[in-house]
């Protein structure tokens, strides 16, 4: 709750600094504000449909096809898909947490959670081809040869910890239900 | 464009199919994004101040000079700490090597830009817990750290 108070509070005074700032033409304050308003619609053009998407895979798809892919048994097919599914997933990272989220849910591993989360971040299939355009194949083809047996050996050890413990704070939305 | 088609498209067939389902589901959908919306308002405040004091062409001064190590630990503490787009990030690392910045330092840069993110904590938190999200953060910061020194090996720019 705190916290809450703490946002709102960050909120109003940042509300108040733009206001402020348009009103005495003060040019960094302006500039900030645009930036806010211009992120803030890029988001609006994504977020909305991701949660739809990420809603009705809750109630569609079924646990036991989670957890006998991606669960803790899955072993190497888990790494597999978690890639795939972060190749193809697009958007910033605000898409990919509530997939995460959404699959450890339904019976994810912590281990293919942090794998997810990692392509998603790392192997973005449009962003890569854009990426090699710009700085060239041959580095794009190193950080992919490097990255991805590192995200797997991160994600396998810290993972790992995680699902020993049956670590399951990944829903502060448990409320929901 | 094709996203809103697509969830336009899923949206219809699941509600054909269960309307009642497609509806529980909409439910969960608005409620996740009930509770990210403060999170996320204050990462909007983080990042509209990040997009104007970290501009693409402060970072490649900052990146532009400097030895290797000092550049690559500068490297990963930038992109830790800012939020861009990639269609800004990925031209913005082409000029940097155009001015012969070292793979190894545009290697820290892109990876902790999209591995670690310290503006989108507040959200992150929302949806991992924080334990989760301090873990994930920190093994993003040392992996970029190790890719970008791997990076650096294959181009030769090291030993």
């Amino acid at each position: 709750m705190k916290k809450k108070f703490f946002y709102f509070a960050a909120i109003f005074i940042y509300l108040v600094f733009i206001s402020i700032s348009f009103v005495i033409d003060f040019e960094p304050g302006k500039n900030i504000g645009l930036n806010f308003t211009e992120y803030a619609i890029s988001l609006v053009k994504i977020v909305p449909c991701a949660f739809i998407l990420v809603g009705l895979f809750e109630v569609w798809v079924k646990r036991e096809v989670v957890e006998k892919n991606l669960g803790k048994e899955s072993g190497i097919v888990g790494y597999f898909w978690a890639i795939l599914l972060g190749g193809v997933t697009i958007g910033p990272m605000i898409v990919a947490l509530p997939v995460a989220q959404a699959l450890h849910k339904k019976g994810a591993s912590m281990r293919v959670i942090f794998t997810y989360l990692g392509a998603s971040a790392t192997c973005r299939i449009p962003m890569t081809i854009f990426e090699a355009t710009c700085v060239g194949i041959k580095f794009t083809i190193v950080r992919y040869a490097a990255s991805i047996p590192l995200l797997i050996i991160f994600a396998a050890i810290y993972g790992r910890v995680l699902d020993n413990r049956n670590y399951s704070r990944l829903d502060n939305t448990a409320q929901e239900n | 464009m094709y996203l809103f088609i697509i969830t336009g498209i899923a949206l219809l067939i699941s509600f054909i199919f269960n309307p009642k389902k497609t509806l529980q589901g909409l439910k969960k959908a608005w409620n996740k994004f009930k509770n990210m919306i403060i999170p996320l308002t204050i990462v909007l405040v983080l990042v509209s101040f990040a997009l104007h004091f970290m501009t693409p062409e402060m970072i490649e001064k900052y990146l532009s000079k400097g030895n290797q190590v000092i550049g690559v630990i500068l490297a990963s503490i930038l992109g830790s700490v800012t939020m861009m787009p990639g269609f800004i990030a990925f031209p913005l690392s082409g000029i940097l090597k155009d001015n012969n910045v070292s793979y190894m330092i545009i290697s820290a840069f892109t990876t902790t830009l999209m591995m670690v993110g310290v503006l989108t904590f507040p959200v992150e938190q929302n949806f991992l817990g924080t334990k989760v999200s301090i873990i994930r953060n920190t093994a993003g910061f040392i992996m970029a750290l190790i890719v970008a020194l791997i990076t650096g090996l294959v181009f030769g720019e090291i030993l």
